[in-house]
């Protein structure tokens, strides 16, 4: 573990991770755009129609991932911040703040699409279903994360309760999961479980897998981006960074 | 360790006493927020007593909200809680007593005044007693958690919304579990289930909430 460590160190500094992140991220930024493209050509075009959804199933090419992303970027958010308020690790810190407007953006882009998508299949734009409602309240985490950072005026300070924030949201956001699904299962039995949960054939899994990696792909690029912006932006005065912008290392 | 739990207990509830109107201005909210429902739904018994479950809940979550807004702030402008941060004893220790005179002195008076307002709003006798044995479960598990809420935003700007905004979602469980617990017995049906996990919420709560809120606040207080 120790020596894992030590060979990780230098990458996981502030002036170590500016370098090769600035390597890596056209590399990151050009797979995303090829899967991208190929993603939306599979999906949108070559993948077959539904039997029962017709053309509305290909909503689901952008639905799915922008709706498995969001609560994975949660997650890691609150295990980076768990990580900064153990180790005191400044990376995770700037991790963590970079991943909420992200993470936020994939939940409203889920949200938004899953209702354009529901008014044709369900008839309506929205049902209290469980999954659906578990997918607002993320909303609202997302917002309370945010709004408490922007709320400290000492930047240290923000990234340390906001940090909190994130590991309490972490422990809650599976007991929030789990008593949605329970209250709503009380009252009402799910009549769309086979639309929301569907068995997928292959010609159709493709293009989804596809989008799901550009997805994430796309993610991890404006990570490395606002990362880095956000390291330089708070570190402007030191010489390190003087030193690797002047070089255009960073 | 146990006496300066209970002398910070007592000196809260003689602090309370003394300063008398402050503790009832919850719970004078939370009887007005109760009675704007029957104005807006009509007066019709019936209809009132499917939904008094749900609304007494909601108006308590906001009532316990906004009660929240004091409990750390007086003792934050006057230096006290610098001190506590100093002392010996372990913090969050000094911080449940807080919560435990918190409990006593709003979460009582809101309980008894919920069984009123429960007759107020034609609950049926078959659900006032789950009523009351699902917000004595659910009225600490709200403090709990408003504790850990309040230590993250002592002493930012826009504290009392940004409290509000922070808390109702993790408010959500207690919610569920706890109106849930209302409806369920109005339809005949049986209530351990909720009660139970509402009681797991509140063990979950006890050790937890004190401990992250007083890691928030050394964050916090600088």
């Amino acid at each position: 573990m120790k020596k894992i460590l030590q060979y990780l160190a230098p990458y996981l500094s502030l002036p170590g991770f500016c370098q090769w992140s600035h390597r890596w991220w056209p590399w990151t930024a050009g797979f995303c755009l090829l899967l991208w493209i190929a993603g939306l050509v599979q999906s949108l075009f070559l993948s077959p129609v539904d039997y029962q959804q017709g053309e509305a199933v290909r909503m689901m090419y952008v639905h799915v991932p922008a709706a498995i992303w969001s609560l994975s970027v949660y997650s890691i958010m609150g295990i980076a911040s768990l990580a900064s308020l153990i180790w005191r690790t400044k990376l995770m810190d700037v991790l963590a703040q970079a991943s909420a407007p992200i993470g936020l953006s994939f939940t409203v882009i889920a949200l938004a699409t899953g209702s354009i998508w529901g008014k044709p299949m369900w008839g309506t734009w929205w049902v209290w279903d469980a999954r659906l409602t578990s997918e607002l309240i993320l909303l609202f985490f997302y917002m309370g994360y945010i709004a408490l950072q922007k709320a400290a005026e000492d930047h240290r300070q923000a990234s340390r309760l906001s940090a909190i924030l994130a590991v309490i949201g972490l422990l809650d956001v599976p007991i929030v999961h789990y008593s949605v699904r329970w209250w709503n299962t009380l009252h009402q039995t799910s009549s769309f479980e086979n639309i929301s949960r569907p068995q997928i054939a292959a010609s159709m899994l493709w293009p989804l897998l596809m989008m799901m990696a550009a997805f994430g792909l796309y993610y991890v690029t404006l990570l490395f981006l606002s990362m880095r912006t956000q390291i330089v932006t708070q570190h402007a005065d030191r010489l390190w960074v003087k030193r690797l912008v002047q070089e255009q290392r960073c | 360790m146990y006496r300066a739990f209970w002398k910070i207990v007592k000196r809260d509830l003689q602090l309370q006493k003394r300063r008398g109107a402050d503790a009832l201005t919850a719970v004078m909210f939370f009887v007005l927020a109760c009675s704007l429902f029957p104005l807006a739904l009509g007066p019709s018994p019936e209809d009132l007593a499917w939904v008094a479950g749900s609304i007494i809940w909601v108006a308590l979550l906001l009532a316990v909200i906004l009660s929240l807004d004091p409990l750390l702030r007086v003792d934050f402008e006057d230096g006290t809680l610098e001190q506590w941060l100093l002392s010996s004893y372990p913090l969050s220790l000094l911080l449940a007593a807080r919560v435990l005179s918190h409990g006593i002195w709003v979460g009582i008076p809101l309980w008894c005044m919920a069984t009123v307002v429960a007759v107020l709003l034609q609950l049926p006798d078959k659900a006032i007693g789950t009523l009351m044995l699902s917000l004595a479960l659910g009225i600490p598990c709200l403090s709990l958690i408003g504790l850990m809420g309040v230590s993250l935003t002592l002493g930012l700007r826009q504290g009392g919304l940004l409290l509000a905004l922070l808390l109702l979602p993790l408010y959500i469980p207690v919610l569920i579990f706890g109106a849930g617990a209302v409806n369920q017995s109005l339809e005949g049906l049986p209530i351990q289930g909720h009660l139970a996990l509402l009681a797991a919420l509140l063990l979950l709560a006890i050790p937890l909430a004190p401990w992250v809120a007083a890691r928030s606040l050394r964050f916090s207080i600088q």
